[in-house]
């Protein structure tokens, strides 16, 4: 085991506003109803943030609807597309900024804001630029429409990344956005409005609304708004659904999972349990898509929870802003409790928990890497989604056995198998019912490759041509 | 003179059919107001059945391959021809319509069938494609249906309109709780029948005669239940609100035209998860 000497990024790359308005028909409001945004690695306080209002919700989605009638509806797409470039460009030059400021208000390492977040985000406009002036190509027939109004709603586990998941593709197909980011984590959102100013996207186009759940709710119940997109729990993803029901609002959810991840016995394990440490730990398994089930064939059982248990020993927790840092902080006091409930409750029902020694940094909210052997279908900690990193162990003797395991759940967002052997790997893939399936590989994310979940993790899907439907309907 | 031997019109459930679990039945007229029949009036029990066989018999279904699938929707096709008169004479009765009005309802029936049964091979060529990522990994994204379908016919047509409803749900390989018009379930009888000798596995259609309003919350609400089409329901709000309990799919009302020969594939993809596969390319 090697010693690593502290290697910091700058804390100087971002300058955060002492308090932030909201970002309306491109203005800056007045901040008011102020809460405050901390470092969940620190607890220090790094801005004030506005509690939005019925009021600032009608008044951004009235800028949106003045921008998508006045103005973004006229233009062309090759103009729509342009816009999108500037902003993919001016995230790129911005990068190292973002990343900071990404890993400061939500914890997690700057390895990842810096290799995996950002970089998506840049991405993700880039290829819907491209998108805008091709919708006919899109599936829909010629002449597709936009939906007009689009509140947009995104959590706390990739901010700046969720965002450009829904903001390009909306853009890109001709829609207005009124996108709220989650209550702890809306810096980047706030940063990304400076960009559209950057990029002289014309007022009202983007507005970002910042506030709580109550600020959610008053977006989707608002009449001149068109299409819903929330990415979160279920439990919100059910109340928008009953919200909307009756009207003629069009919704794409991506709510929560409880992903297994298959090992067969002629894998390769040391692969894979790299495989089931990204799976599991990535973003402190903040990711909905996380592997937090591991289904390992009988035969390998011990062997791959030695080499698990071994590998999780060199994980490193701790500051975040730490280049060397493997796992940061856990974004709020109150998801700490509910992963902290859950576990104890796994335990309570019969579960051993096993975490590595990890030193755990004073303030702040931690939360050290943990796997949870002798558990059931049956137990909590394999039916709920934990949303921290908390893996769930079970074992599985026939390929038949693994597939009903994993698809018993009511999720299906993702799903991993780890096998050399292809012909087993495209029959699983066909029989596991969920909306991404990773073999031999696993948390893979990218632009043209759409995501999202079966049952109850969700309908619609972002990413790729499929997502871009999203935000179209035919012209008949 | 030789008395007519009259039909017992009863629910198609799991292949067979039996009459409501509850022993109820109501009245059907013909457009005079006449009585026609007595046909069974499903209960909860029946729904709750249904969907137990519409579970089981769903996978299978879907692992059939898309060939299979398509000549079995063929095959509906030919048998529905082959009872033609009997289609035309029951549409007559039922609704009033002109011998060549109730022709063209069937013929819109039987075209119907023949479109869908040419899309179960093509789906995933026109709405599945390779995705080009940014690395080495071989991605990509095909569909896959959602599972089990409960659909509400529209209450106004006789035939085509429950063809158009059952046919996008199944061509996938979904299977379905098909609840009929009120006032015309006669034709949806004998499309039963139709069905029953079409090779289709039991189960994969079930088709309950009944009121809409009184089964819809019990299939809205059912947690094994993966979407629901609202086209014949008088609450679609409601019913809406109680799909969301488990994130139902959900069709709306008016959202696609059954009265026609060719469906859309839109509303065969409502119905539809799209799934994406990676795997790292390498040696």
């Amino acid at each position: 085991m090697f010693d690593y000497s502290p290697a910091p990024e700058s804390k100087d790359l971002v300058k955060f506003q002492a308090s932030y308005g909201h970002f309306i028909g491109g203005k800056f409001t007045k901040p008011a109803n102020t809460f405050s945004t901390i470092n969940p690695a620190t607890e220090q306080v790094l801005a004030e943030i506005s509690h939005g209002t019925a009021k600032d919700v009608d008044s951004a989605v009235k800028a949106a609807r003045t921008a998508y009638e006045k103005t973004w509806s006229k233009l062309d797409g090759a103009t729509r597309g342009k816009y999108l470039y500037r902003i993919a460009r001016i995230i790129q030059e911005r990068s190292r900024e973002l990343a900071v400021a990404e890993t400061l208000n939500n914890g997690k390492p700057i390895k990842e804001t810096r290799d995996v977040d950002i970089p998506l985000v840049a991405s993700w406009f880039f290829y819907y630029a491209g998108w805008a002036d091709k919708l006919d190509y899109a599936g829909l027939g010629a002449n597709p429409k936009a939906h007009g109004v689009v509140s947009q709603i995104v959590p706390w586990n990739f901010p700046l990344m969720m965002l450009a998941w829904k903001i390009a593709p909306a853009l890109a197909a001709g829609n207005t956005v009124v996108l709220k980011p989650a209550e702890t984590t809306p810096l980047t959102a706030l940063l990304f409005a400076e960009i559209c100013q950057q990029a002289e996207l014309p007022d009202g186009v983007v507005n970002i609304v910042t506030g709580f759940g109550d600020t959610g709710a008053m977006m989707v119940g608002h009449p001149d708004v068109n299409k819903i997109a929330f990415t979160g729990s279920t439990d919100v993803g059910r109340i928008i659904a009953k919200q909307i029901a009756g009207t003629d609002k069009k919704a794409t959810l991506e709510l929560g999972g409880k992903a297994a991840n298959i090992v067969f016995e002629d894998a390769a394990l040391d692969q894979a349990v790299e495989g089931i440490v990204n799976g599991i730990f990535f973003n402190q398994g903040h990711v909905c898509c996380a592997g937090s089930r591991l289904l390992v064939q009988e035969s390998v059982q011990d062997v791959v929870i030695k080499k698990l248990k071994a590998r999780m020993e060199n994980i490193r927790l701790g500051d975040p802003m730490d280049k060397n840092t493997d796992i940061g902080a856990i974004n709020s006091k109150e998801q700490l409790t509910k992963i902290d409930r859950l576990v104890k409750q796994g335990i309570k029902e019969g579960g051993q928990a096993w975490a590595p020694s990890c030193a755990i940094p004073k303030n702040g909210f931690w939360y050290a890497p943990t796997i949870i052997t002798g558990v059931s279908p049956a137990n909590t900690v394999v039916r709920e989604e934990i949303f921290g990193p908390v893996l769930s162990v079970m074992t599985f003797r026939t390929p038949a056995e693994a597939v009903a395991k994993a698809n018993n759940s009511q999720y299906g967002l993702s799903a991993g198998v780890w096998t050399e052997k292809g012909s087993r790997i495209l029959k699983m893939a066909d029989q596991l019912n969920a909306g991404v399936v990773w073999a031999n590989t696993f948390n893979q994310f990218d632009p043209a490759s759409p995501f999202g979940g079966f049952k109850e993790s969700g309908y619609g899907r972002e990413g790729g041509r499929h997502g871009l439907l999203s935000y179209l309907k035919g012209s008949n | 003179m030789r008395l007519e031997v009259k039909k017992t019109y009863k629910l198609f459930i799991g292949g067979k059919f039996p009459r409501s679990e509850s022993g109820r039945i109501y009245k059907v007229n013909n457009h005079k107001g006449e009585f026609l029949a007595n046909v069974a009036k499903a209960s909860r029990k029946d729904v709750r059945d249904s969907v137990v066989v519409a579970r089981s018999a769903q996978s299978g279904w879907a692992s059939a391959t898309p060939y299979n699938r398509g000549q079995v929707l063929y095959r509906i096709a030919e048998m529905l021809e082959g009872r033609r008169e009997q289609f035309v004479a029951e549409i007559r009765e039922l609704t009033g319509k002109s011998e060549k009005q109730a022709n063209q309802e069937v013929d819109s029936a039987i075209d119907s069938w023949v479109w869908h049964a040419g899309w179960t091979d093509k789906i995933d060529a026109v709405a599945g494609n390779m995705n080009p990522v940014a690395g080495p990994f071989f991605n990509i994204s095909t569909n896959q249906p959602t599972g089990v379908v409960a659909a509400f016919a529209p209450q106004d047509s006789s035939l085509v309109g429950l063809v158009n409803t059952i046919a996008p749900a199944i061509v996938s390989g979904n299977s379905i709780i098909a609840i009929t018009s009120e006032t015309l379930p006669i034709c949806a009888v004998t499309l039963a029948e139709v069905l029953e000798t079409s090779d289709l596995p039991g189960g994969v259609v079930n088709i309950l005669t009944g009121n809409a309003s009184e089964l819809g919350s019990w299939l809205a609400s059912h947690m094994d239940v993966n979407a629901i089409d609202l086209e014949g329901t008088s609450n679609a709000a409601e019913l809406e609100m109680l799909a969301a309990e488990n994130l139902k799919r959900v069709i709306r009302k008016g959202g696609y035209s059954r009265t026609g020969a060719k469906g859309s594939l839109q509303h065969i993809l409502d119905l539809m998860e799209t799934k994406t596969v990676w795997h790292p390319k390498g040696h």
